[in-house]
């Protein structure tokens, strides 16, 4: 199996727990994540950043993208998570908390410098920035081009709600707004979008709806706090044999029309547009990289 | 490296290990193993925390572990985090960089 | 000499003569006429077969030094009739005796241990010995001259009606019983559900003592246990723990491990083409077990299908099946839970079974010869497929035969569910410890990693038609026992004296292994 190029699923792992830690490779998640933050007390981080350095190093599953999400830029472990971090040689690195672009510009260098030391290969590892306030909402473009590192923005909606003052509920109308900012920023950056956890692990019906909502959105996918979220929101970003059928016929028609030399391509009848070719080919990438047969 | 106190490491559920370091002034390395799966690792594990003590440069200690089914590599960490905190010192990340030539355990 | 499956065994071990297995499906056809040691019989003069106390009953039986006594364990780790027998047995000074219950449970206070160390008891056979009796056998801390003989519940009647295992006294414990011996486990305050266990001991052993701590008017209901078999009835003020003996229904687990251990193993079932309307299966007891009945009953809602029977260990996963009418028949050989117990007496379609229309090999044909599938569990599982169910990573004593080994082979097709390692144990290994059951009749293994389908089972070629079909990847088992290897790295190898302690039976009494001493 080789490592994906989906990013549907992060799921995170506590690495406090070496139980989840090992088990978390059989689930499905196309993203693993190595936590540092949120999931480990204080007084357990250095022995947590040991244990996610020495897993990562020397059990790291091979069809999954391995991140590992250090603890925040003023915290007093960022130095030393950063250079277990990078040692580990992790695919990316996930900051939490991420609120303007030269934030960025100094972990990436701190990278840079570490690799250097550590004889490896410069540039590789890649960065996920976590966008948790208002703040970060509103820099959001700007951190997503702070470096050629940042691949992905991910959204998180707890501490982004509490920064706002909003309550947050299981519909998601107090989020509507950052998940468009965040999105288009991608978008204009040519990053990944990475939709906010939802946090009933017990309330499959309203993930379902939840995941519905990102994947219109427009997000290339979703964290996850749960193991068992995982097949859900992996099916939800995953193009259905309805939608490839469909796609694949507009694609057809447009090669038909190219051929042919006609300028407007119809299809069912009605005229095939480029909004209508970029979702196919959306679509068939989706198809692609989840290794479906069309 | 010195041991300077007691101090413990991990934890005591399934594919953890806890381990205890103590201080053991000039009488050398001593290791307490009780394990669930001593008779398939047990030497295997002392023979890896026999070398993570000594990437370290510690020659004496007494390591008490209490092993839940952990892997290698588990034991490697615990082990290190103990001794760190038994030292009272932050683990050197940058030991095994090419320009300090030294082999990781 | 060495056995099909590739086993070392000596010839004979005490008095034991060594019959090699010599694979699947070639079972010897005939053990000659059944021999029993039940006697046409009377009734009691004093017109009441009711004793005073055990030590009266054991008195009344005739039970001489080296006879041999059975039990049966419907009561599970909650039997408090083995304990209260084997004390007065003792108290009578009466040693030597050949002990053969359906399966040793690990009973304490007293253990097992101490009657063999005191002598009472010098031989043991049943279908499993785990906990404190286990551990001694192993490590040698008791000495027996006769090999520990351990079968799989499909051998035990056979054993039984053929000579090998002539019982003299039966001590069945019942949770109602009247004075003239119709007993139960079906109501009561101890009620155990199914004495499945029971039948076959009553009806050949040459004395049947019912202990009881309900007696009730004549005459008992329902009846499990007839009358006609049974010589004496004592009452005891308790056979057990009911906490023990049948707790209430297991919630679902909430291991992610296991839910997707479980959702693979439906997934897969569903796949099959034999899972129509109409069809069959066990599933068995235990946190994975459960989730994969639920899972079941959501695909049989979903396709809109019933199954005609689901069988053996039921628990209450099932019996919710069953009301929900996904299941016409429930056949119980033993009852898991308090509302499994209370189900047979409760609902016409949940029956209680005798083990040996379960799963005798040798009594014209079982039910689970006409499974669909079986799902097992198992300690370890070889690159070969073959399972081992008894003996740890240490070697320990770990579990029973059970009914395993006879599922497996009765089945179309035979599930082994487990997770890829337990902690640093690795539970796909290029050979298991002890063999219990053969590859050959092993169909697929279920792991969090992935499902690895047998290449030499029978069905292989339509389950991977069937699994392709659904879109099911596989993968092969070398490749599980890799996995595993990599994660835990290689254990040292076990290492045994060359002396036996146990035999292990196959289900057609052919030895498919041997347990030895322990080097410690």
């Amino acid at each position: 199996m080789g490592k994906t190029a989906l990013k549907r699923t992060s799921l995170y792992a506590s690495g406090a727990s070496p139980v989840n830690l090992l088990q978390a490779r059989f689930y499905h998640e196309d993203c693993l994540v190595y936590d540092l933050e949120d999931s480990v007390p204080i007084a357990e981080k250095d022995a947590a950043r040991l244990l996610v350095y020495h897993l990562v190093k020397y059990q790291r599953p091979t069809d999954k993208y391995v991140l590992i999400r250090v603890n925040g830029i003023y915290s007093e472990f960022i130095d030393e998570d950063l250079e277990a971090a990078v040692r580990a040689c992790p695919d990316a690195i996930r900051i939490p908390k991420v609120e303007y672009a030269n934030e960025v510009k100094r972990i990436a260098e701190r990278i840079t410098e570490i690799e250097k030391k550590a004889g490896l290969p410069v540039g590789k590892i890649e960065l996920w920035c976590n966008i948790e306030s208002y703040l970060g909402a509103l820099n959001a473009r700007e951190i997503a081009e702070a470096d050629p590192r940042v691949v992905a923005l991910a959204l998180g909606a707890e501490d982004y709600t509490a920064s706002l003052r909003a309550t947050r509920t299981k519909e998601g109308l107090e989020i509507f707004y950052a998940r468009n900012l965040v999105l288009t920023a991608c978008r204009a950056a040519g990053v990944e979008a990475i939709d906010a956890v939802f946090s009933d692990i017990n309330d499959k019906e309203g993930l379902m709806k939840d995941v519905a909502l990102s994947k219109n959105l427009g997000f290339d996918g979703k964290t996850v706090v749960h193991p068992r979220q995982v097949d859900v929101v992996n099916a939800a970003f995953t193009p259905s044999a309805k939608e490839i059928r469909y796609a694949k016929r507009v694609l057809d028609a447009v090669e038909e029309g190219k051929r042919e030399g006609k300028g407007a391509v119809t299809l069912d009848g009605s005229m095939i547009d480029k909004p209508m070719e970029l979702r196919a080919r959306t679509t068939l990438a989706q198809a692609d990289a989840a290794g479906i047969a069309y | 490296m010195e041991i300077r106190k007691t101090a413990v490491a991990g934890t005591l559920e399934s594919s953890d290990i806890m381990v205890t370091i103590r201080p053991n002034p000039g009488k050398g390395l001593q290791i307490e193993l009780e394990s669930v799966v001593l008779s398939m690792f047990g030497d295997e594990i002392r023979k890896t925390v026999e070398e993570v003590v000594s990437s370290f440069g510690i020659e004496d200690a007494v390591v008490e572990l209490q092993d839940k089914g952990a892997i290698d590599c588990v034991i490697r960490a615990r082990v290190s985090a103990a001794i760190c905190r038994a030292a009272e010192t932050k683990f050197d990340w940058s030991a095994f960089d090419p320009e300090n030539g030294r082999e990781e355990a | 000499m060495i056995n099909a499956v590739g086993r070392e065994l000596p010839e004979k071990i005490g008095s034991y003569v060594v019959k090699p297995f010599l694979g699947t499906g070639l079972a010897k056809d005939d053990y000659g006429p059944v021999v029993s040691n039940r006697r046409p019989t009377l009734k009691p003069a004093s017109g009441t077969k009711l004793v005073a106390t055990l030590e009266d009953a054991i008195k009344a039986s005739g039970l001489q030094d080296g006879m041999t006594i059975s039990f049966h364990h419907c009561f599970r780790e909650g039997d408090k009739i083995i304990g209260q027998v084997l004390t007065a047995i003792r108290n009578l000074g009466i040693k030597n005796l050949r002990f053969a219950p359906s399966a040793v449970v690990n009973v304490k206070n007293p253990s097992v241990v101490e009657f063999v160390k005191d002598g009472t008891i010098s031989r043991i056979e049943a279908s499993g010995i785990r906990g404190e009796l286990g551990d001694a056998v192993i490590n040698g801390d008791i000495e027996l001259d006769e090999p520990v003989i351990l079968r799989p519940h499909g051998a035990r009647p056979r054993a039984i009606e053929s000579g090998d295992l002539k019982i003299d006294v039966a001590f069945l414990g019942a949770s109602a019983a009247d004075e003239y011996g119709n007993a139960t486990g079906q109501v009561g305050p101890n009620a155990c559900g199914s004495m499945g266990y029971a039948f076959v001991d009553a009806l050949n052993a040459a004395k049947v003592v019912i202990v009881t701590d309900n007696l009730v008017d004549y005459p008992c209901c329902p009846i499990s246990i007839s009358q006609q078999y049974v010589d004496f009835v004592v009452k005891v003020d308790e056979i057990g723990d009911p906490a023990k003996i049948g707790a209430g229904a297991a919630r679902m687990t909430k291991n992610p491990r296991d839910l997707m251990i479980a959702q693979y193993t439906a997934n897969a079932i569903a796949a099959s083409r034999r899972f129509k309307d109409g069809f069959s299966f066990q599933t068995g007891a235990g946190a994975i077990p459960i989730a994969i009945t639920n899972f079941l009953a959501e695909k049989m809602e979903e396709r809109e299908i019933k199954a005609s029977f689901a069988l053996g260990g039921i628990p209450a996963a099932i019996i919710d099946m069953y009301e929900k009418g996904l299941v016409r028949v429930v056949a119980c050989s033993q009852s898991f839970d308090a509302v499994a117990a209370k189900a047979i007496a409760a609902n016409p379609g949940v029956i209680e079974i005798d083990n040996a229309v379960y799963s005798n090999i040798y009594a014209k044909g079982c039910m689970l010869d006409r499974l669909n599938f079986g799902v097992l569990g198992a300690l370890e599982i070889d690159t070969d497929f073959n399972i081992n169910i008894l003996t740890g990573s240490s070697g320990e004593m770990m579990g029973g035969l059970g009914g395993g080994p006879d599922v497996a082979d009765g089945a179309d097709i035979s599930v082994v569910t487990l997770p890829l390692v337990r902690g640093r144990t690795p539970s796909v290994v290029p050979k298991v410890f002890t063999l219990c059951t053969p590859g050959s009749s092993v169909a697929m293994v279920v792991t969090e990693a992935g499902i690895a389908l047998n290449p030499a089972h029978k069905r292989y070629e339509e389950l991977k038609e069937d699994l392709a079909a659904a879109g099911i990847k596989t993968v092969t088992i070398e490749y599980l026992c890799e996995l595993a290897r990599s994660i835990v790295g290689t254990p040292k190898p076990i290492e045994t004296t060359d002396r036996v302690v146990a035999v292990v039976e196959y289900r057609d009494g052919t030895v498919i292994d041997v347990i030895r001493h322990l080097k410690r």
